[in-house]
């Protein structure tokens, strides 16, 4: 591991200050951070401490929707009250991710900042071949062994898949990212790959995640997060699915529906081809399942993923009858 | 029956054999008072860090260690330039060549993640740093990946794994019943939670090695002889291991790049592997593969077996996994053929992992039965009880003990069996679907001769003394028990030492062997000592016992008396003090009398004195029956293990406590070899991609559910002197199988390839 020089910032400001400087990075959680210095992914040269920072941890929900800062920790937004009353599918993705031990370090925002579980991104010294860590060096995953990678949001110069769950929930409930000066949807934020896939979200040097905004409704109200995978705990999707959905008052024709996918795709997906097709439709077994098709248009396997493609209309199809009642 | 519920502390049998006595380190371990080899206290360490090759195969033409030398921090860089000065240690066998030098850092590079140089500096950062600053220059060479490749070929056929009686393929073509079947396994990995690693240090030319060791003299040999220092000045001190699982038996080309490094510079130096490199510094299990054809009858008696197998190994060394093992002996037949092949690849060469052989056959022919009953239409329970074997048709011996009907028996009553539907897909709860299969296990009875010492201590403290090793299966706690037995005293009145080489000799804490092998000796001690104190206490004037007319003396409830009480009675530190005594020290071993002080170092430095499971008048095994249930989700393919109960005939069970532990153990692993583990390998350079744990999945506890064990074994004195079979290693034999039957009746979907990840299913 290489030295590096390490701050401990008094303020917000001075941490954003500092973080201008290339080769600088922020420790909130450090669960990503010290995982992929251990790897040579990261090499930091100043690492700036934001840990302790006050008025960035706080959580409120009231009826106009939630607001969670973002030196929250993961466990502490999936046990929230206000949280789990209005948007169980933000709770629910926050529970079903990582350990629990993991769950009560990491924060919010680097939750929405953690890298790609791509074997070839992070055995730098095995595989130079990277777009993401080394833009123009190639992609050694294409080709490889590609069980995990994207069938969404692919490009020839990467199929890296976004890893996380609540990014998924996030995005499916039109969440806003605060980045201090500025604000971002959270769909927004997230960048595909394209030609530059060493880019991942619209973050600029110097810019930090201070809060993300969810604005209330009936969908995220009633609403689910759905993972599967081969581990019953302490995996990475195969695929998932987040979905609200918010019926007219004949309690079976879709007034809102949102979806959006996890573990497929190379950012979290939003898929408002699903939604579309279902909003004022009545909510049934056949309706449903054709719908939940369309999720994957587009989609391309790279080999060993194919099984993505068949499998993640099925997870989207039984999260929307799951809110509908009907599963 | 016995269906083993936990029981409170403090029941009257825990202190003696057979007891349910908790882990006699338990309380050193959770409070963090055990010491583990990486956190030894040593003044002065420098640290080493291993650089590994990033290509299948080749050669090394030239290391760039410039920058490397002058990053902060280094004190040395070994590349395959630097000779190590070091001879090859002896084989498991016990033979070696004569000054054949060893390259622990070669410059052929025979697969990828092969060690080929090292960094030592002040801190392991510098030195992890330092390491990335080395460049190596290669001349490649063609690879082959795994055993898939077309390259690959078929392998070499091994000549002592081909086994066969009767005419099997006339048998088969004649039988009116027929079944095929090609079943595989993946490369698998020990993932134990402690990595290799050793801290070493030099003292003249006597070293002292803390690693963490299933083998504590069998690895001393290797340092003494790598070294070429006597084996007496080799201190290799492993009293606690956090999970062996087979890999930690042998010592390593790290150790002996961390002992030379120390050496060369002259202080203690500290080398762990990086949890990438403990997937490819050893090997883990082969990956297999094996055809099987069944020939029955109608009725479902077997006619015929034909076996053919293969597993990998590496290009310079031949490691059979024995797909072929179990398969002759599980089921009365006539008709047997089986053949076994290995095939080079470029891997490290794999090794022992839990239930070597057994555990991939039992995989094979456990699926082969299922889909033979199914074709017949036959209850699985039932062709397993209507082809049971009444002896070793492979050896011609009667069994020892086999009490495997027992357990399918007992554990079919225990699971409810009965209330199994038989076709596949009729049981279900909503989108879920149920299944429930069988698979029955084995593991062979291995012994080899050991040696221990019992010391009475003048203030009535009992010291069991082994170079034995406790790897957490419990051999502190059952070696207390054996001592507090015999002396009649309390367990916390006994005192054990054991994982140092310098202790009295030991079979390895592998093979399931240990148990069995060491409490002969400590038994023997135990009760030598016993006697040589009772000698004393009836003869010696000073003796208070001298005068109560008795002949022999009793021992029970920590005090010494006169069988009928005649005279007094004594504690052991009253005794020992009456006796004016400070120690009483015997030293026994279970060699045949005037074994040779060299025959002695051969028995507990090599695998030269093992005896095998036939080499006796009987065949001895362990044996077991898992039952398990499965939830498949319909839509997602996902496999949820539900329930299992698992009978086992291990013998006579010296520590029930534990043995379900260990039993458990076995099992969880097996559902992790089911439904997750698997070694991925890239085609293009041979790397293990998901050599890490968030990527190589093992069960969490989410995926353990209620286990039920039940022992129906009996004491087999014929197996071991104080009657118990192993226990170790028979838990995970037949639970992958089990798993899959249970997944084909949940489904219709026979999944003969591990492990049954969720694509396999949708």
């Amino acid at each position: 591991m290489r030295d590096f020089s390490y701050l401990r910032a008094s303020s917000a400001d001075e941490a954003r200050q500092a973080s201008l400087q290339a080769g600088s990075v922020l420790l909130a959680g450090g669960t990503t951070l010290l995982d992929l210095a251990k790897c040579g992914v990261m090499e930091p040269e100043t690492v700036i401490d934001i840990t302790h920072l006050s008025g960035l941890g706080e959580i409120t929900v009231d009826a106009g929707g939630a607001r969670i800062g973002a030196l929250a920790k993961m466990g502490q937004v999936a046990d929230h009250a206000g949280i789990r009353a209005a948007f169980p599918a933000i709770s629910e993705s926050l529970s079903l991710a990582a350990s629990a031990q993991i769950r009560n370090m990491a924060t919010i925002g680097g939750n929405l900042l953690q890298r790609t579980r791509c074997s070839y991104f992070r055995e730098p010294d095995v595989f130079p071949a990277c777009h993401k860590r080394n833009p123009g060096a190639g992609c050694s995953a294409i080709g490889g062994v590609t069980r995990n990678h994207a069938v969404l949001g692919t490009s020839d110069t990467c199929i890296a898949s976004y890893p996380g769950d609540l990014a998924v929930a996030l995005v499916a409930f039109d969440a806003v990212v605060e980045l201090g000066g500025r604000t971002v949807s959270v769909e927004d934020f997230f960048l595909l790959p394209g030609n530059t896939p060493e880019r991942e979200t619209t973050l600029q040097r110097g810019e930090m995640i201070t809060a993300i905004t969810v604005p209330a409704s009936a969908a995220p109200k009633n609403s689910t997060y759905l993972k599967v995978r081969d581990r019953q705990s302490y995996e990475f999707a195969a695929a998932s699915a987040a979905v609200g959905l918010e019926f007219e008052t004949d309690g079976r024709t879709v007034r809102d529906i949102r979806v959006a996918l996890g573990g497929v795709a190379t950012k979290p997906w939003r898929a408002r081809n699903v939604e579309r097709a279902l909003v004022g439709k009545i909510l049934s077994l056949e309706t449903v399942e054709a719908a939940s098709r369309l999720a994957m248009e587009g989609a391309v396997s790279h080999g060993a993923n194919y099984y993505k493609i068949e499998l993640a209309p099925r997870v989207v199809a039984r999260a929307i009858l799951k809110v509908g009642g009907l599963a | 029956m016995t269906i083993m519920e936990p029981r409170k502390h403090g029941d009257a049998s825990d202190g003696t054999v057979g007891g349910r006595q908790t882990r006699f380190e338990g309380n050193l371990k959770v409070t963090g008072g055990a010491t583990y080899a990486l956190e030894y206290p040593v003044e002065g360490l420098a640290y080493a860090i291993l650089v590994q090759s990033t290509i299948p195969a080749g050669r090394v033409v030239r290391v760039d260690t410039e920058k490397a030398l002058a990053a902060p921090g280094v004190l040395m860089v070994l590349t395959p330039d630097d000779d190590l000065g070091l001879l090859v240690a002896s084989d498991w066998g016990g033979n070696r060549p004569d000054n054949q030098p060893y390259y622990p850092l070669p410059r052929q590079v025979q697969y990828n993640g092969q060690s080929i140089a090292a960094v030592v500096a002040e801190s392991r950062e510098q030195a992890v740093e330092a390491a990335n600053l080395i460049c190596i220059t290669y001349e490649k060479a063609p690879h082959v990946a795994t055993f898939n490749d077309a390259a690959a070929g078929e392998g070499k056929v091994m000549d002592n794994l081909t086994s066969g009686w009767g005419d099997a393929e006339a048998a088969l073509a004649a039988a009116p019943v027929q079944i095929e079947g090609e079943y595989s396994t993946p490369r698998e990995y020990h993932v134990a939670m402690e990595p290799h690693g050793l801290t070493v240090k030099w003292d003249g030319d006597r070293i002292t090695v803390w690693e963490p060791s299933q083998w504590s003299h069998g690895m001393a040999r290797s340092y003494s002889e790598w070294f070429g220092i006597p084996y007496e000045n080799v201190h290799l001190v492993s009293p606690f291991i956090g999970g062996g699982f087979g890999s930690k038996g042998a010592a390593l080309a790290h150790g002996a790049v961390a002992a030379f490094a120390a050496r060369k510079l002259g202080r203690p130096v500290k080398l762990a592997l990086t949890r990438p490199q403990n997937f490819t510094n050893y090997g883990g299990r082969a990956a297999t593969r094996q055809t099987i054809k069944i020939g029955a009858t109608e009725d479902g008696i077997l006619q015929a077996i034909v076996h053919r197998g293969a597993s990998e190994t590496s290009t310079y060394a031949d490691w059979p996994e024995q797909t072929g093992s179990a398969t002759p002996i599980l089921y009365r037949i006539e008709n047997f053929s089986s053949q076994h092949r290995v095939v080079p690849v470029n891997t490290v060469t794999p090794g022992a992992l839990r239930g070597p052989g057994k555990n991939p056959s039992a995989f094979g022919i456990e699926s082969a039965m299922e889909e033979l009953a199914y074709k017949l239409g036959m209850d699985p329970l039932e062709l397993r009880l209507k082809n049971y074997a009444d002896h070793d048709y492979q050896s011609g011996k009667p069994w020892s003990t086999r009490r495997l009907r027992e357990a399918l028996t007992e554990g079919a009553e225990a699971f409810g069996w009965s209330k199994r539907s038989h076709e596949p897909r009729s049981m279900r709860d909503g989108k879920t679907l149920i299944g429930w299969g069988i698979g029955c296990g084995t593991f062979p009875v291995i012994q080899a001769p050991s040696e221990a010492m019992i010391r009475i201590l003048g203030n009535g403290r009992v010291e069991v003394v082994s170079g034995a090793i406790d790897m957490g299966q419990g051999t502190y706690t059952i070696l207390a028990q054996t001592a507090a037995e015999v002396f009649g005293i309390p367990v916390d009145q006994v005192e054990v030492h054991l994982g140092d080489s310098r202790l009295p000799g030991s079979a390895i804490a592998g093979g399931s062997m240990l148990a069995g092998s060491i409490l002969g000796a400590v038994h023997k001690a135990a009760t030598a000592a016993r006697d040589e104190l009772i000698g004393l206490a009836l003869n010696d004037e000073k003796s208070p016992l001298r005068d109560t007319g008795a002949n022999t003396l009793t021992f029970s409830g920590g005090r010494i008396a006169a069988p009928r009480d005649q005279g007094p009675s004594l504690t052991l530190s009253e005794l020992m003090a009456a006796l004016g005594r400070d120690e009483i020290e015997v030293l026994r071993n279970t060699l045949p009398d005037g074994a040779t002080a060299q025959e002695q170092h051969q028995a507990w430095t090599s695998m030269a004195k093992v005896q095998g499971p036939t080499m006796g008048e009987y065949s001895m095994h362990s044996w077991c029956a898992h039952f398990a249930e499965v939830r498949v989700d319909e839509d997602f393919g996902t496999v949820r293990v539900s329930r299992i109960v698992s009978a086992f005939d291990c013998g006579r069970l010296y520590n029930p406590r534990l043995v379900e532990s260990q039993w458990r153990g076995g099992i969880i692993m097996g559902i992790g070899q089911a439904l997750l583990e698997e070694g991925l390998v890239d085609q293009r350079n041979g790397r293990t991609v998901n050599n890490n744990m968030g990527d190589y999945l093992v069960p969490t506890n989410a995926d353990v559910p209620h286990i039920e064990v039940i022992s129906v074994g009996i004491p087999d004195y014929g197996a071991s002197a104080l009657g118990g079979k192993g226990v170790g290693e028979v838990g995970i034999v037949g639970v992958a199988p089990a798993i899959a039957n249970a997944v084909f009746h949940a489904t219709g979907k026979r999944v003969r390839d591990l492990p049954i990840t969720l694509e396999k299913l949708i």
